[in-house]
């Protein structure tokens, strides 16, 4: 048992000026909303980027976008929503609000470090707008960065850019090791009397295996960056064969692209799952609460996120199918891909069985769990098709690939994501975000989203290779799927501009919103049942909470409410908590 | 309610839309049946998958959503349907996987009577090599590539010379016989994709990659790169013309041999050494990684017959590329881009002497090519009136 008992009578220094409290502030709770005001700022530019991208690719004669800027949008589009919006934003936001509230913690157990975090962090995103003014501007490598195109002279950026984006990445490691260690430790140590690990929310769990796999992953590329950093820059061959590039022949050789791919996707496929598996956990209780049901199969939920976070470090090299490399790894990468698929349907069904007999409740948080979950299904199911490697090989590097993982882990998360937020706002500002906005941002988000990828799908099938900045006179291509790409252009746009609901809707709330009171949703966990909201500086007033139950206690038989907080002791007679109660084995 | 209605009915023209959609696979024109079999198979599973799992979601939501005096049953968990739902799952994926991985075992022996084929991949054209009558490539090295020798053979390995190289051209192959591709790059990755082959391969510079089809059918076929090459990517492409064997045969005949390519260059005796300067500048500059000579459409135009001719210009004026045209493009290349090519050219800064030898090389690559005298062509009257006054 993690409780620290030091953490009730240590005393917390209320942080005094203005500077100290919103700007040098070591309160988890202004850091995780530094983290996702910042991590939603460098979401909107690259929001603008797919803008431009698709008005060329639906309408190719507006030349607005030139072949360059093209792939420096794409580059940065990818790499900012994957890591520097997505990541920050799970991890360095929802983990860095939720995880001490939830576990009934009375901060992070490293304040000092969590700031240092985010200011790393921030640095990262300044240095990587930076690059949009250096010489050449920035890279066009594709977020996937290969060498030797990445730092050859037929690509955008590859003198500055690249070097600016490696940097950027660079930093950002050093934010998230920070940041992770620190999730990592306080989900360990810091957990308030009685909070088991087997009666944290889905959240934490999400959360904390995914800062473990972030620990393990974000290194790999940490050093694939510095690889390709010395190649470029001293000449040094650790990706760079002999090659001749642009009709120079270039003082490199030995080196093997190859490596980096390996590199890149060791850290790249967990990467997946670190933007994952916080979505699993987030939604997971934004579907029992919103249904009034315990999640079903909770301990199977938690088997499975920490499965899958497992197996996840062993599937990468099915990005590389077609790369090239030794084609006997198909088959173990193919076997082990699709073993990670069933885990991952058993966290969906039990997602439908909490819903199932469940007394559910459309609210917007809810709407969009629903959304994210028919989503992820598109997206998950379309995984299996690419993990299959004999199936992965015609449909490599074409849009079905873009559509795929665009539902998989770009839509499917941020449903989560603004789920999540009009859930949690009440708690961060003591105010509810309006309703009917929210309705009109999760309709035209979520059908508007479904309408640009689910056709997408079958532009791969016809083998449209992805990464095209025009496709002038290509015989397989026929006019349909031009005017396809003129719909997608459209429904993007639409869907682009109508996040300005959201923002609206959050900033207009956080000021106007109406008076949210302590627990709006009749939540179990813990961050409902602070004293006060939005929770003071160390969170619990004069005690910590005690915690007798898990997450989950709704619609309990016989209770006088339809749900029991998880700090409620059992004082009068009723069903015992089913998390420790139960007949099997006693979780720990 | 809403909701409930508006998901079926995604549901439902979710599945319509698979069935009627017209974006669907290109008429396959390989032995690959079996991997638009898995493909169908994928469909098949998967979609059953995604209309049980969402119909189930949304008659939850029809038969359990809030109603006053509703109330949720308490109901953690249900081991029996858990394991049936993880033993049903397992045998979906096993059905999926097995009959792939079979697929997948025939992909990877490349049968042995094959005939050897290279691809060579660049920035951004792809060039072919036939073993010839050996019927083994010669050892290569870019090291060694240069323009007079494009695919870096080495010239003192006797087995290269029978090679067949085709740059700028289509590559041609026999139907029905299976053709494993080896493929090399020269410079960054590129990959060889005939969508109606369905395989594909990355070409990794410094390795030989490799992967086999069997042509089924005749005709013309798209060549296209399906790896992310740099800022020409989307225009790298190229064609697979597949043939009778005894018009393929007959075509491979007349091929020039590497050996011959060599004698020819010995030939290249008494050429003015001003143009020879140029060509050697070009090429040491990287101007044919654009530029060809050959008449083939690179990411820049071709300098065949370029000089003297009418170019049409973005903004669709037009202009004769007439010397002064041609220094202009090449310290300002952006300034008169020609219409249909990207401005990917950098500014160079040449030395007038370094200028000259191109400008006469590429004035050389004109057919009607005006001897090394003052005249300009006679049909094309210098426009400008100091143009005289800019050569020599």
């Amino acid at each position: 048992m993690a409780y620290v008992a030091s953490a009730d009578s240590h005393a917390h220094h209320e942080p005094r000026s203005f500077v100290t409290r919103y700007i040098w502030s070591q309160d988890h709770k202004v850091i995780a909303i530094q983290y996702s005001l910042t991590a939603i700022a460098v979401g909107l530019v690259a929001l603008v980027l797919s803008g431009l991208m698709r008005i060329q690719l639906g309408f190719p004669d507006t030349d607005i976008v030139d072949a360059s800027s093209y792939y420096q949008f794409m580059t940065l589009h990818g790499m900012i929503m994957v890591i520097y919006l997505l990541t920050a934003l799970f991890l360095g936001g929802f983990g860095n609000y939720l995880i001490p509230l939830m576990v009934g913690a009375r901060d992070m157990v490293f304040p000092y470090l969590n700031m240092l975090s985010y200011w790393f962090y921030l640095l990262s995103v300044v240095v990587l707008m930076a690059s949009f003014f250096v010489p050449g501007g920035p890279t066009g490598a594709g977020w996937t960065l290969y060498p030797p195109q990445a730092i050859t002279g037929g690509t955008p950026g590859a003198d500055w850019g690249i070097i600016t984006m490696l940097v950027s990445l660079a930093i950002f490691i050093v934010a998230a090791t920070a940041g992770g260690l620190n999730y990592v430790t306080t989900v360990l140590q810091a957990r308030t009397r009685g909070m088991t690990l087997m009666r944290m929310p889905l959240t934490v769990w999400g959360i904390f295996i995914a800062s473990i796999m972030a620990l393990l992953a974000f290194p790999a590329l940490f050093v694939a960056a510095v690889m390709m950093i010395l190649d470029s820059l001293l000449g040094t061959s650790f990706f760079m064969p002999a090659v001749i590039a642009m009709g120079q022949q270039l003082p490199h050789e030995g080196g093997s692209p190859l490596l980096f791919q390996h590199l890149f996707w060791f850290f790249g496929h967990p990467e997946v799952y670190i933007v994952a598996l916080p979505a699993f956990g987030l939604v997971s209780d934004l579907i029992s609460t919103h249904a009034r049901k315990n999640i079903f199969g909770y301990h199977m939920m938690v088997w499975a996120i920490v499965i899958i976070g497992g197996l996840s470090f062993f599937v990468w090299a099915h990005h590389m199918y077609v790369s090239g490399m030794n084609l006997s790894f198909g088959f173990f990468f193919a076997i082990s891909t699709l073993i990670i698929a069933v885990p991952t349907a058993i966290k969906v069904y039990n997602w439908i069985l909490t819903l199932w007999k469940g007394d559910i409740h459309l609210t917007v948080p809810m709407l969009f769990a629903i959304g994210f979950i028919l989503t992820f299904v598109v997206g998950g199911l379309t995984g299996l098709f690419l993990g299959n490697v004999v199936v992965d090989i015609p449909l490599a590097d074409t849009y079905f690939v873009v559509a795929h993982f665009h539902m998989v882990m770009g839509v499917a998360p941020i449903l989560v994501v603004f789920g999540a937020i009009y859930h949690w706002f009440p708690k961060i500002t003591g105010r509810m975000m309006n309703d009917t906005l929210g309705h009109l941002h999760f309709w035209i988000t979520f059908l508007g989203t479904y309408a640009i990828y689910f056709p997408m799908h079958y532009l791969g099938i016809l083998g449209m290779p992805r990464r095209y900045y025009a496709y002038e006179d290509y015989e397989f291509i026929p006019q349909s799927a031009h005017d396809l790409n003129t719909f997608i252009t459209v429904m993007a746009l639409l869907v682009g501009f109508a996040q300005v609901l959201f923002l609206w809707n959050m900033f207009w709330s956080a000021l106007r919103g109406r008076e949210a009171g302590p627990n709006p949703w009749n939540a179990t966990s813990l961050e409902w049942q602070t004293p006060e909201t939005p929770p003071k500086h160390g969170n619990w007033g004069e005690t910590l909470p005690e915690v007798y139950r898990w997450a989950y206690d709704y619609n309990v038989p016989g209770a006088p409410r339809d749900f029991i907080p998880q700090n409620q002791p059992h004082d009068e007679p009723q069903p015992s908590d089913p998390a420790s109660g139960h007949a099997r084995e006693k979780p720990s | 309610m809403t909701l409930a209605i508006i998901l079926t009915i995604i549901i439902i023209a979710s599945v319509a839309f698979h069935f009627l959609n017209p974006w669907t696979l290109t008429e396959l024109a390989s032995n690959w049946a079996s991997m638009d079999a898995m493909l169908h198979i994928s469909f098949a599973v998967t979609g059953l998958v995604f209309v049980a799992v969402s119909a189930f979601m949304v008659l939850a939501i029809v038969r359990y959503r809030h109603r006053p005096g509703h109330k949720a049953e308490f109901s953690p968990d249900n081991r029996r349907l858990e394991w049936w739902l993880l033993g049903l799952t397992t045998l979906g994926i096993i059905a999926l996987l097995a009959p792939g991985l079979v697929v997948y075992y025939d992909f990877i022996r490349t049968p042995e009577d094959s005939m050897e084929v290279e691809v060579v991949g660049e920035q951004w054209r792809f060039s072919y090599r036939y073993p010839g009558e050996d019927g083994t490539f010669g050892t290569s090295d870019v090291r060694l590539v240069s323009s007079d020798n494009p695919l870096g053979l080495d010239p003192d390995d006797p087995a290269g010379h029978d090679d067949i190289i085709v740059v700028g051209g289509d590559l041609r192959l026999p139907v029905d016989q299976p053709v494993k591709v080896l493929m090399r790059a020269k410079d960054v990755l590129h990959n060889f994709f005939v969508p109606q082959f369905r395989a594909k391969m990355d070409m990794v510079p410094g390795m030989v990659t490799h992967f086999w089809f069997t042509p089924t059918s005749t005709g013309e076929f798209e060549v296209i790169c399906a790896q992310h090459c740099g800022v020409g990517h989307y225009n790298m492409r190229g064609s697979v013309r597949v043939m009778e064997p005894e018009a393929f045969d007959e075509w491979l005949q007349a091929q020039p041999t590497f050996g011959d390519m060599l004698a020819e260059l010995e030939d290249r005796e008494e050429e003015d050494p001003q143009i020879a300067r140029g060509r050697t500048i070009a090429d040491q500059e990287g101007c044919f990684a654009c530029h060809s000579v050959d008449g083939s459409r690179r990411v820049g135009p071709t300098w065949l017959n370029l000089y003297g001719s009418e170019v049409t210009l973005v903004d669709d004026t037009t202009v004769i590329a007439d010397e002064a045209y041609i220094r202009r493009s090449i310290t300002d290349p952006r300034a008169e881009l020609t219409q249909g090519f990207p401005p990917a050219m950098p500014a160079y800064d040449f030395e007038d002497d370094v200028m000259d030898a191109l400008v006469a090389y590429i004035r050389s690559l004109a057919q009607d090519s005006p001897d090394e005298t003052e005249e300009t062509a006679p049909d094309h009257a210098s426009p400008e009136p100091d143009d005289q006054a800019l050569r020599r």
